[in-house]
């Protein structure tokens, strides 16, 4: 009796508790702080500074979001984790957000429980190679040494590639970029695979990054999206509709420098709409009414997010291609805000 | 009607009394602890069932029956990525066994030498043994095997720097004795083939040689002559007072069964050739594995040493003194009187030893050397997203290796442990 009373006191506490996990909002809200995952380090993607400040394009996205739902993009606690740990730290609660260059597959979908919002980024895997090596196509790899971050999806399109093609290959299993690029470095490894940003992002950072080359083979599709707890469709809608809001802006023309003179109205009804001057889409989200003004505002629309962080006039040098606006020839296409 | 506080006048059993009897109060304390205890393994075991329906997980080992997917650098029985998670955890096992094996039997060698040398009476030797030991104990052994791993790789050339310019019909490096290369990868090595194979069998686990096998026969046949030889020449010492030399009899049971078949088999090395961007042909053994079995030696030598030393110590000078009475020389003292005796303070410590290196071997993810930590904890984890499946099941593996290697150590210290009759 005695036992069954404690643990059914117990249970109720664990109910509770459990219960009390479901509403990220209002978590996010309560704590004042928006706690967000994103990559242990990828220089244009998500890197700290060496004042700790994080930036880059995934880093964006947390802010973007802090501004949508705090009203100030500062508010933001980056967790930096592996490919490893990524999932579980985003299933157990430690984190509301998961922005961290991350493949939307079926199965993580799925059987993982996670939701994706929407996609950021339109990647797909590629190989590096030294310059020194000869090798210009990926064709050419057969029994090279491939390193390959542990716990990617890139594992699993690196043995579908070379099997399709008849190759074989030695794998180095990495457990972070920064060891890849080191054993790379070293020559332990022919050739470093994985997304063609991350290859850029890794060979920017590198001391002679002319002597390296990366080949023209994309392998794969890998659209890169933040992601969320499966469960709490209003978080879902408030991250995915944050990242629309960028695509859109830069769609319609709102920049960070006339967002604030465009807020005060404008003829076009879907820019007054977005940004709150018409219509009550905020209230629907369950945000303010210039959440997409702050969410804005923190780094500027996609394309200038894009271009700050990763685009071609930074180290990183990487085109708009796929990722351009879709009246640009590009994938990249929200939704209408009505 | 009065009663006297302190003469109790009923003698049955009061609830106070299992508190404040000391009869009682034991028992108690066993059960609250008892209910304590089933509380918090109740609780967690209910928290978790209540964490996997909030996250809408069930719980079952289906995963290990799916393909696998990915590919493995170093597996010791045929692997590819279309076979399942289980096989994939299997692989990993079958590495963790591996290196956890070489590694006791290399930390044991050097901690025993160690161990003997620190109590040498050479100033310098004595010294140098200190200083080893107390250095390798007292780092931890992740900075080891990283230390093993960086000096493989940094100051190893890279396998294109054996390549043959042909220009010059020279390469910037040349391979050992025209048959090992040391590279930043791998350590190629040439591998035993048979010119005439007596086929193989067929098993789930991995194909068998046939060759292999008779070997493994031939060498069984003759460690049971030796046993004879051995046995026969005890008997005539028993008889006679002089035991007849068997060394050279031995010598040749050992060695010519052996030699006459793999000769009629027609073995010959099969040397490691450039092709490409790696070593072809011969064995590659990875500088991960070769880094993870290093640091993994070096670092558990250093406490069998203290334990084996330990073990020396414990042995009272008597004992040596008599053995030099009786006209023993020094070696044979220690081998026949010191080391015996030694064993049985030695062998329960170095278990634990054993325990420590088996498990530390889980360390093998730091240099990308696939361990069952690798396999199934480490890849398969997180393509397939079932972290309390694999977590556990590891647990489990990890527990039952520990366990049979403390029941068999336990069935040696019980051969050697002194005989109470």
């Amino acid at each position: 009796m005695k036992k069954s009373v404690f643990i059914g006191a117990l249970t109720a506490a664990t109910l509770v508790a459990g219960v009390a996990g479901a509403a990220t909002l209002d978590d996010v809200k309560a704590r004042g702080e928006l706690i967000c995952g994103v990559n242990t380090g990828l220089v244009g993607f998500a890197a700290p500074d060496a004042n700790g400040n994080w930036s880059g394009f995934d880093v964006a996205i947390c802010q973007a979001v802090a501004g949508a739902v705090l009203g100030d993009p500062s508010k933001v606690k980056y967790v930096p984790t592996s490919g490893q740990t990524r999932f579980t730290a985003l299933g157990s609660g430690e984190v509301d957000l998961l922005a961290r260059n991350t493949t939307w597959t079926f199965s993580r979908d799925t059987d993982l429980k996670l939701q994706f919002t929407a996609t950021n980024y339109y990647d797909g895997q590629g190989f590096m190679v030294r310059k020194d090596s000869g090798v210009t196509s990926a064709k050419e790899l057969d029994g090279a040494s491939v390193c390959i971050q542990t716990g990617t999806t890139t594992e699993l399109n690196l043995a579908d590639y070379f099997k399709a093609n008849n190759m074989s290959y030695q794998p180095i299993t990495v457990d972070s970029n920064a060891e890849g690029e080191q054993q790379f470095l070293a020559g332990a490894c022919d050739a470093y695979t994985t997304d063609a940003s991350g290859l850029a992002a890794t060979r920017a950072a590198f001391a002679n990054p002319k002597d390296y080359v990366i080949l023209p083979e994309i392998i794969s599709k890998e659209p890169l999206a933040p992601a969320v707890r499966q469960g709490d469709d209003q978080w879902t809608d408030i991250v995915r509709w944050t990242i629309f809001a960028l695509i859109a802006a830069e769609e319609y023309g709102v920049t960070s420098a006339n967002i604030d003179e465009l807020a005060k109205g404008t003829e076009n009804p879907e820019v007054n709409r977005l940004l709150g001057t018409e219509g009550d889409l905020g209230a629907m989200i369950g945000l303010d009414k210039n959440w997409a003004v702050n969410a804005i505002k923190a780094n500027g629309n996609y394309g200038e997010i894009f271009a700050a962080t990763i685009g071609e006039q930074t180290p990183i040098g990487l085109a708009r291609g796929l990722n351009a606006q879709w009246t640009q020839g590009g994938l990249m296409y929200a939704p209408p805000f009505r | 009607m009065t009663t006297a506080p302190d003469a109790p006048e009923h003698t049955g059993f009061r609830l106070s009394q299992l508190i404040y009897d000391t009869r009682y109060r034991s028992i108690t304390i066993q059960i609250v602890v008892l209910f304590l205890v089933m509380g918090f393994v109740g609780w967690l075991v209910d928290n978790t069932i209540q964490n996997l329906n909030a996250l809408g997980k069930d719980f079952n080992y289906g995963f290990l029956s799916q393909r696998a997917g990915y590919d493995i650098g170093n597996a010791l029985i045929p692997y590819n990525n279309d076979m399942s998670h289980g096989r994939a955890l299997l692989v990993g096992l079958l590495n963790t066994l591996w290196v956890s094996f070489l590694g006791c039997i290399t930390a044991t060698v050097i901690g025993v030498i160690v161990g003997v040398l620190r109590l040498s009476k050479n100033w310098l030797v004595g010294r140098l043994m200190t200083i080893y030991v107390e250095v390798f104990r007292n780092i931890p052994v992740l900075l080891w095997i990283l230390v093993a791993i960086a000096l493989l790789t940094e100051a190893a050339p890279s396998p294109n720097q054996y390549k043959v310019n042909p220009a010059t019909g020279e390469a910037q490096t040349s391979m050992v004795l025209e048959s090992v290369a040391f590279t930043n990868r791998y350590t190629a090595i040439p591998s035993i083939h048979f010119d005439r194979s007596l086929g193989s069998l067929d098993t789930a686990l991995a194909p068998i040689s046939l060759n292999f096998l008779a070997i493994v026969v031939v060498l069984l046949a003759s460690w049971f002559a030796v046993k004879l030889v051995n046995k026969r020449a005890a008997r005539v010492q028993e008889a006679t007072g002089v035991r007849p030399t068997t060394l050279w009899t031995n010598l040749a049971i050992w060695v010519l069964p052996v030699a006459i078949l793999v000769t009629a088999l027609g073995i010959n090395p099969e040397e490691p050739v450039l092709k490409g961007f790696n070593f072809v042909k011969g064995t590659n053994v990875s500088n991960a594995f070769v880094a993870l079995w290093a640091g993994l030696s070096l670092y558990t030598a250093a406490f069998i040493a203290e334990i084996v030393r330990a073990g020396i110590l414990a042995v009272s000078k008597g004992q040596t003194e008599a053995a030099f009475a009786l006209g023993l020389r020094a070696n044979r003292t220690m081998s026949l009187v010191i080391l015996p005796q030694a064993l049985r303070v030695i062998i329960p410590p170095l278990i634990s030893q054993y325990l420590n290196l088996t498990k530390n071997s889980s360390l093998a993810i730091a240099v990308g050397y696939l361990d069952l930590r690798g396999t199934l904890g480490g890849i398969t984890l997180n393509q397939t997203g079932r972290e309390l499946e694999a977590i556990t099941l590891m647990m489990l593996i990890y527990l039952v290796i520990s366990l049979l290697i403390s029941g068999g150590m336990n069935v040696f210290n019980n051969r050697v442990k002194l005989k109470e009759r």
